[in-house]
Parts: structure tokens; C-alpha cells; sequence
């Protein structure tokens, strides 16, 4: 094996080591996991960013939103105030990663760009509008997640640009992220709902309703959020926005559920999804994250 | 091509020479002579070869060695104190957390981290925190209660 290797101490090493072809490695809960699992070699040439402080930290940003540094861990996302009050549907994506070693050691950066279509963070961030900043060698630019994520494995950045942050802007309202999964951790997502609404006094104002392994990239679903906004939020308007989410469901049948079972399901957790987004929005505290299962409820997962 | 790193285990500094492929638990188990941490999966599912890195629990077999260069790692080698043994070592005797014992290292590496951040957890809390961590034995009874009753004893 004649692989090579360099952890970056600076930004311009990274994008230099990037620029001559090697591939960037963050927690490598994907990278390095997926070739033990034989679904692809580990790169040839590896540049390590763990490194990068430049890559580090949450800090707000002039117009009230956040901006997420890539190599923010699931574990540090789900412990930050702002996320967890402004944020809540991230917090609960990234509090249901793995188990407590994948979310220490897994960043928001290889979440995004690994670009699976059952990932959990993607929902999340395309329902609050969130952009991507990526650098190279020739500069910087920001793209919109829902652009970035183009289909199961696929971004639209190019292989010399490294993902540095991840921005979120102002948001108000509530959100909840909610997935079918048969244990609660160490799991991945069967089916995904994510919901963000604002409200306008009692009614709703905005709502954004993402679907998660369900289609090949994780999409926004228009027909559901039309049924939510300015509507009352009641049970008819939660019902129609779940049977919105199925409609737009393409669903694969695999080893872990069929076809229809899925398309079933996407109705039922996106309509759990809206419930706690509206419920939240309201000023309700639900845990986070969200109780998988209604047996769940009352159980001490926070 | 094999590069130099440094990797501190349990407190010593140990250079190595390795190639970029390789993995910290194989580092550790082969080249450093440690081998209490295990190899059950080698891909991140069962936790028998859980160590902490700076402080929070990473699945080595999945971790590049020449990731950790320069940090600090511990195994469950470091646990104990000279020849006394950490709380959470006598209690998985004492309260039946062992059985063939070969989940036993990850598990006491995944229990350590969570005491370390969160001293009283309630019975949910370990079972979350224990829940990247398999074991084919023992039912995992008596490795909750373990914990439990370490926590105890340390508060
Ligand atoms: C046991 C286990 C359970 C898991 N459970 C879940 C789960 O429930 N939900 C879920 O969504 N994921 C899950 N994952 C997947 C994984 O942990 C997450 O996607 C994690 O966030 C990946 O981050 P990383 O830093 O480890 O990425 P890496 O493996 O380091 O990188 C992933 C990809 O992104 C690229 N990359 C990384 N950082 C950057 C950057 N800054 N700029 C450009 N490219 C970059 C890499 O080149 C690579 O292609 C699980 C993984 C394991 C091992
Ligand atoms: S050997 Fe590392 S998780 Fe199983
Ligand atoms: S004691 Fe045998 S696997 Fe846990």
C-alpha cells in the first residue's frame, strides 16, 4: 500500500492537499468505517482536518442566525443552548446518531458531504434554510444545502473544496425531526420527517416540511407545507400534511423495510414531526430528541 | 509509505512508524503490546475496542492511528490505580457485569466516559451511553447495575 497521508495544521495546507487530489478525512465514522465495510477503499490519499481550528465552534452571526464550523460534533451540536432552543429539529437529528463514540467523534461537516439520503442532519438544515460555505484554492462560495445534496452519495462541491461551515440563518418558531427506527441507537433511519413553522398569533405562518430517506436526496415537500401554512395546525392540517409527505415518498424496499411499509410510515412520522413542530412553536418543552415511539414517552431521554 | 506519530497511552509516550491505513486499537493491540482492548466487529458496530481520545470514547478499530498523533488516548489498561482497581472494575465483579469478559474492556472505556461527564446518571442515561457497546453474555443486567453502584461510590 503506498497511500499517503498528512493532517493539515492550517486551512491553506488542507486546500493545497485538497487541490492535489487528496481526499479529506474528519471523524472518518463514514470514510473510514464504510472501507472496513468493504463499501469503498479507504482513498490513496488522505488529509486529515481534525486539525483545523478554523474549522471549530458555534458562533452567532450578525443577523441572528449561527454559523456551525464543519468539524462541530453531533454531541457538541445536540449539548449547545442555541441549537437546542432555536434549532431543536438539528438537535434532535444529531442527539439520534449513532451512539455516544459516532457522536463525539462524527462532525456536521462529514454528516453533510457524505451525502447519504438517510442522513440526519440534511433535513434539518434544508428546512431552516441552512448554507454551505465551501473554500478552495480559488476562493470561497456559499451554496444552499438543498443544492449541495445532489443525490445518494453526490454533493455539488468539487473535490478540491473543502466544506469549512455550515450556516444557519435566524429562525423563530419551532421544529422537530423525527425517524421510524426499531432501536434507539445505533441505528439509521428507516423513514424521516423533519418540520419547521412560525406561527402568526394562533395560526401558523411559514411551515417547511423535509422527507428523509425516502427519495434519492432529501427534498422539501411543497404540498405539505401549503397544507400547514396559514392554516390552524389542527389535527385536519397535520393529517393532510402527512398524507402530502407519503405522496411524495419514492421508496426502495430493502432489508430493512418494504416499499409500502415505508410509504405508510412516512405519513406517521412526518404527522409526528408537524405535531411537535407546532407543539414547540407553541412554547411546549418536548424533550429532545423527540420520543421515537409513543412508548417512549415520559421516558427519560433528554 | 509509513509515517512517524507519537501516540500517548494511558499517560507514556510511545513513537510508532506506521502506514496511513492503519487503525489505533491495531496500532495499540500489535505494535504497543496492549492488548486489553478487543477486536470484535473491526467496523464500528460492537464497541469492544472502545477508547477514550482526549477524553471522549472513539471505536479504535474504526479511528486512524495517525489521527491520534500527539493526543491523549486511554485504554483499559489506564483504568486502574497501580494495583487498585478502578471503581467501575470492582463493581462489574462485584455485581455480575462479567461474564467471558470480551465486551468487558469497551464496556468499562464507555462507562468511564459517560461517569466522567454526567457523575449521577439515571438507569435511561447508561443505557444509552452504553448502547454502542454489545455483549453476548451477560444480559446486561448486572453491567447497568455496575455502573450504577460505581456511581455511587464515586459521588
Ligand atoms: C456506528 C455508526 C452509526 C451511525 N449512525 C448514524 C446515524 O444514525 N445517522 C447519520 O446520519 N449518520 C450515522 N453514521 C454516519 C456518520 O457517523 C455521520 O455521517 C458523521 O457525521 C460523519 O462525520 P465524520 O466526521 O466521521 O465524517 P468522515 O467519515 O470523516 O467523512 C465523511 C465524508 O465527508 C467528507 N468530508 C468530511 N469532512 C469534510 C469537509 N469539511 N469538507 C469536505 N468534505 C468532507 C469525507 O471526505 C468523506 O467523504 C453512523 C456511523 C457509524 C459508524
Ligand atoms: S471492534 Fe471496534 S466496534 Fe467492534
Ligand atoms: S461478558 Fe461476554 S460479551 Fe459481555
Amino acid at each position: 500500500m503506498s497511500a499517503t497521508y498528512t493532517a493539515a495544521a492550517t486551512l491553506p495546507e488542507a486546500l493545497a492537499a485538497l487541490a492535489s487530489g487528496a481526499r479529506p478525512v474528519a471523524g472518518g465514522t463514514d470514510l473510514v468505517v464504510g472501507a472496513r465495510q468493504g463499501k469503498a477503499p479507504l482513498p490513496d490519499s488522505l488529509v486529515a482536518i481534525h486539525g483545523l481550528a478554523e474549522l471549530r465552534g458555534i458562533a452567532e452571526t450578525g443577523g441572528g442566525g449561527l454559523r456551525i464550523g464543519a468539524l462541530v460534533s453531533h454531541a457538541d451540536l445536540v449539548a449547545h443552548p442555541a441549537v437546542r432552543e432555536r434549532y431543536t429539529a438539528l438537535a434532535d437529528a444529531s442527539a439520534i446518531v449513532g451512539s455516544h463514540a459516532t457522536r463525539h467523534v462524527g462532525t456536521l461537516g462529514g454528516n453533510v458531504m457524505n451525502a447519504s439520503p438517510a442522513m440526519e442532519t440534511g433535513g434539518p438544515l434544508i428546512c431552516f434554510g441552512a448554507e454551505a460555505v465551501l473554500v478552495s484554492e480559488s476562493g470561497e462560495r456559499r451554496v444552499a444545502v438543498a443544492d449541495l445534496l445532489t443525490g445518494p452519495g453526490r454533493t455539488a462541491a468539487r473535490p478540491d473544496e473543502l466544506l469549512v461551515a455550515i450556516e444557519l440563518p435566524a429562525a423563530a418558531g419551532g421544529s422537530c425531526y423525527a425517524r421510524l427506527e426499531y432501536r434507539r441507537q445505533m441505528e439509521i433511519a428507516v423513514v424521516g420527517a423533519t418540520c419547521a413553522v412560525t406561527l402568526e398569533g394562533a395560526r401558523i405562518g411559514s411551515a417547511r416540511v423535509a422527507i428523509t430517506a425516502l427519495t434519492p436526496r432529501i427534498v422539501r415537500v411543497p404540498d405539505a407545507e401549503s397544507a400547514l401554512a396559514g392554516g390552524d395546525g389542527g389535527a385536519g392540517a397535520v393529517q393532510a400534511a402527512g398524507d402530502a409527505a407519503a405522496a411524495a415518498a419514492q421508496p426502495i424496499s430493502d432489508v430493512r423495510a418494504s416499499a409500502d411499509y415505508r410509504r405508510a410510515m412516512a405519513a406517521v412520522i412526518a404527522r409526528r414531526a408537524v405535531t411537535a413542530a407546532i407543539a414547540r412553536a407553541r412554547g411546549s418543552s418536548d424533550s429532545v430528541p423527540i420520543p421515537a415511539s409513543p412508548a417512549l414517552h415520559g421516558a427519560d431521554r433528554d | 509509505m509509513r509515517y512517524d506519530a507519537v501516540l500517548n497511552v494511558n499517560g507514556t509516550d510511545f513513537p510508532v512508524e506506521i502506514e496511513p491505513h492503519r487503525s489505533l486499537l491495531s496500532v495499540v493491540r500489535t505494535e504497543l503490546g496492549m492488548p486489553g482492548s478487543k477486536e470484535g466487529c473491526d467496523d464500528s458496530e460492537c464497541g469492544a475496542c472502545m477508547m477514550l481520545l482526549d477524553g471522549r470514547p472513539v471505536n479504535s478499530c474504526s479511528y486512524l492511528a495517525l489521527q491520534a498523533d500527539g493526543r491523549k488516548i486511554v485504554t483499559v489498561e489506564g483504568l486502574a490505580d497501580g494495583g487498585e482497581l478502578h471503581p467501575l472494575q470492582r463493581q462489574f465483579l462485584a455485581q455480575g457485569g462479567v461474564q467471558c469478559g470480551f465486551c468487558t474492556p469497551g464496556m468499562l472505556i464507555s462507562a468511564k466516559a459517560l461517569l466522567d461527564q454526567n457523575p449521577a446518571p439515571s438507569e435511561d442515561e447508561i443505557r444509552i451511553a452504553l448502547s454502542g457497546n454489545l455483549c453476548r453474555c451477560t444480559g446486561y443486567q448486572g453491567i447497568v447495575r455496575a455502573v450504577q453502584a460505581a456511581a455511587a461510590e464515586i459521588a
